[in-house]
């Protein structure tokens, strides 16, 4: 311990600069300072933004907002209302805005002491643990919905065993879409955290350490609040993906109104015969993520990193 | 200014790439015959594809197969094709209706089974056995023809089912049998038999109530008429017939 934070080398995050010395004095004390200034520094370069960056931002901002430009001006603004008074529509909002909020309860129980696994725990094969953690990423989601079948089914390795020990079965259950909605989306949260911890200054936790708090203590007390402001993102991004989960959803639990009929699933259906209720429903579902993401950057993300 | 060019490079590179996905859409011009086909007759049209490349050295056929309720909707908003055959008149009505094709004949008839697992978990052997709560059913979602086609025969037989989902085209529900998660499906004769022995067929009276017509059509605005002529021609001539009898099609 003593060893660690008063030398510059062994340090990731050391000091670069010119300020070792003193930041060597005190470790950890100056660093959010130090932060801070780097950030205002950055701001503050002036001058014209460079054209090679401009414009493919500029291009990129367009690719992404055009599709939606479609759908607002397509949409069937006058049976709007009608529309989306019916039933079904409110009965997938709701089943979809219940679904993607538990998968993310689910991603963060599971996923933010598994990010804090892979930044800080020492232990064979933890590359290819990070690696298998992007496995969901990569995976078409219908494939992924395959997998769960395949392990969660009512033949599955562990769905057998579900259902004669407990006579729980998951495929085309509610729960169900909360599973395949949690194996989507959880690698955005634990990158996330991972990403966050691996930022965030260790000497906190040592110092937190030396002054007799336990591992668990220093993580609850000290890790855990340093590195919200990438939790919360984290679980902002999570929710999202969850939302729009479409693939593993209808692969592993199905279709069905009332229970696993996600908004992105009636959306789907919608299209097969009615592509004006499709748009009506998307925009629903745009509307809310949109209303829903905005106010949570504000409070939370925004003001974290703001 | 190295990190400059090589932005460059990486714009100019994704301008080829978005060039050649539209070049590939172009492309399907002479010689190629787009086809738009419904699942259930991915094996029978793929053998007759062949034989028709067979006949014609040079020519080559696509398809795309998916829901005829789903495929009438990308012609409906343009997608270029020569041919569609659909699994049910009414999904064929959007594209003549949308005014893409002249009259479609009909080319052959489908009729549902009851599709269960090899080793019949539930113990089905007649329609009214899916009435059963403790049966798990799958049907075709309402929309596409296995679906409403299911809603017929169930409404014939006076059978109230609830299923515990509603896929999105045959395959999607058959795969459902195939895998055992539900003990029961009301598919196509045609897919017990291209599940090749996974699932086991029943038939039931009320299916008759039920038959699927399944009609194909040139769409007027094909891009290669003639070559999506030949291939309907293929489709009805006495080969084409034994192709799709052979897949489980009632032929005429």
């Amino acid at each position: 311990m003593t060893g660690r934070g008063d030398g510059p080398e062994g340090e990731p995050q050391g000091p670069a600069e010119g300020e070792p010395a003193r930041a060597a004095h005190v470790p950890g004390e100056r660093e959010p300072n130090r932060a801070v200034r780097v950030s205002g520094r950055s701001v503050k370069v002036s001058g014209r933004a460079p054209w090679v960056l401009v414009v493919p931002a500029v291009a990129g901002l367009v690719f992404l907002v055009l599709p939606l430009v479609g759908l607002v001006v397509r949409a069937p603004w006058s049976t709007l209302p009608s529309r989306l008074a019916e039933p079904h529509v409110l009965e997938a909002l709701r089943l979809s805005l219940v679904t993607a909020t538990a998968a993310t309860v689910i991603c963060l129980l599971l996923g933010v002491p598994l990010a804090w696994l892979l930044a800080r725990a020492e232990f064979p094969g933890r590359r290819i643990a990070r690696a298998l953690v992007t496995v969901p990423l990569v995976l078409p989601p219908v494939v992924g919905g395959v997998a769960l079948l395949l392990v969660l089914g009512r033949r599955g390795l562990v769905g057998q065993w579900l259902e004669s020990t407990f006579g729980v079965s998951l495929p085309f259950t509610t729960a169900g879409v909360i599973v395949a909605e949690a194996f989507v989306a959880m690698p955005f949260l634990v990158i996330s955290v991972e990403g966050a911890l691996r930022a965030a200054d260790r000497r906190y936790e040592e110092a937190a350490a030396t002054l007799g708090a336990s591992r668990w203590t220093a993580f609850r007390r000290v890790t855990l609040p340093l590195v919200m402001p990438g939790v919360l993102a984290g679980a902002v991004l999570c929710w999202a993906r969850a939302l729009g989960e479409f693939g593993a959803t209808i692969t592993f639990a199905g279709n069905f109104p009332g229970t696993t009929r996600t908004m992105p699933l009636a959306v789907y259906l919608a299209l097969e015969t009615e592509p004006e209720a499709a748009i009506v429903l998307s925009l629903v579902l745009l509307a809310v993520s949109v209303l829903i993401l905005a106010s949570l950057r504000d409070r939370w993300t925004g003001a974290a990193t703001g | 200014m190295p990190a400059k060019r090589s932005i460059v490079v990486m714009l100019l590179g994704a301008l080829t790439l978005l060039a050649g996905g539209c070049g590939s859409g172009a492309e399907a011009g002479k010689g190629t015959v787009t086809v738009f086909a419904a699942a259930s007759l991915t094996g029978a049209f793929t053998e007759l594809g062949q034989a028709y490349e067979r006949a014609r050295p040079g020519t080559r056929v696509r398809f795309n197969f998916g829901s005829s309720a789903t495929l009438a909707q990308q012609l409906v908003q343009g997608a270029p094709a020569d041919v569609f055959a659909a699994a049910s008149p009414a999904t064929m009505k959007t594209v003549t209706d949308a005014g893409l094709a002249g009259p479609a004949a009909v080319f052959a008839r489908n009729k549902l089974r009851i599709a269960v697992p090899k080793d019949n978990p539930a113990g089905v052997d007649s329609l009214a056995d899916l009435a059963d709560p403790k049966v798990k059913v799958a049907l075709c979602a309402e929309q596409v023809p296995c679906g409403a086609a299911a809603v017929k025969a169930l409404a014939a037989a006076g059978l109230k089912v609830k299923p515990v989902t509603l896929e999105q085209d045959v395959k999607a529900t058959l795969a459902k049998v195939e895998l055992g998660e539900v003990d029961a499906a009301l598919v196509y004769q045609t897919d017990v038999l291209a599940s090749g022995g996974k699932v086991a067929g029943l038939s039931f009276p009320e299916a008759d109530q039920a038959v699927n017509d399944y009609p194909i059509v040139v769409l007027t605005r094909a891009p290669d008429a003639e070559g999506a002529r030949g291939f309907v021609e293929l489709v009805r001539s006495a080969q084409g017939q034994a192709v799709l009898a052979k897949a489980g099609f009632q032929t005429s």
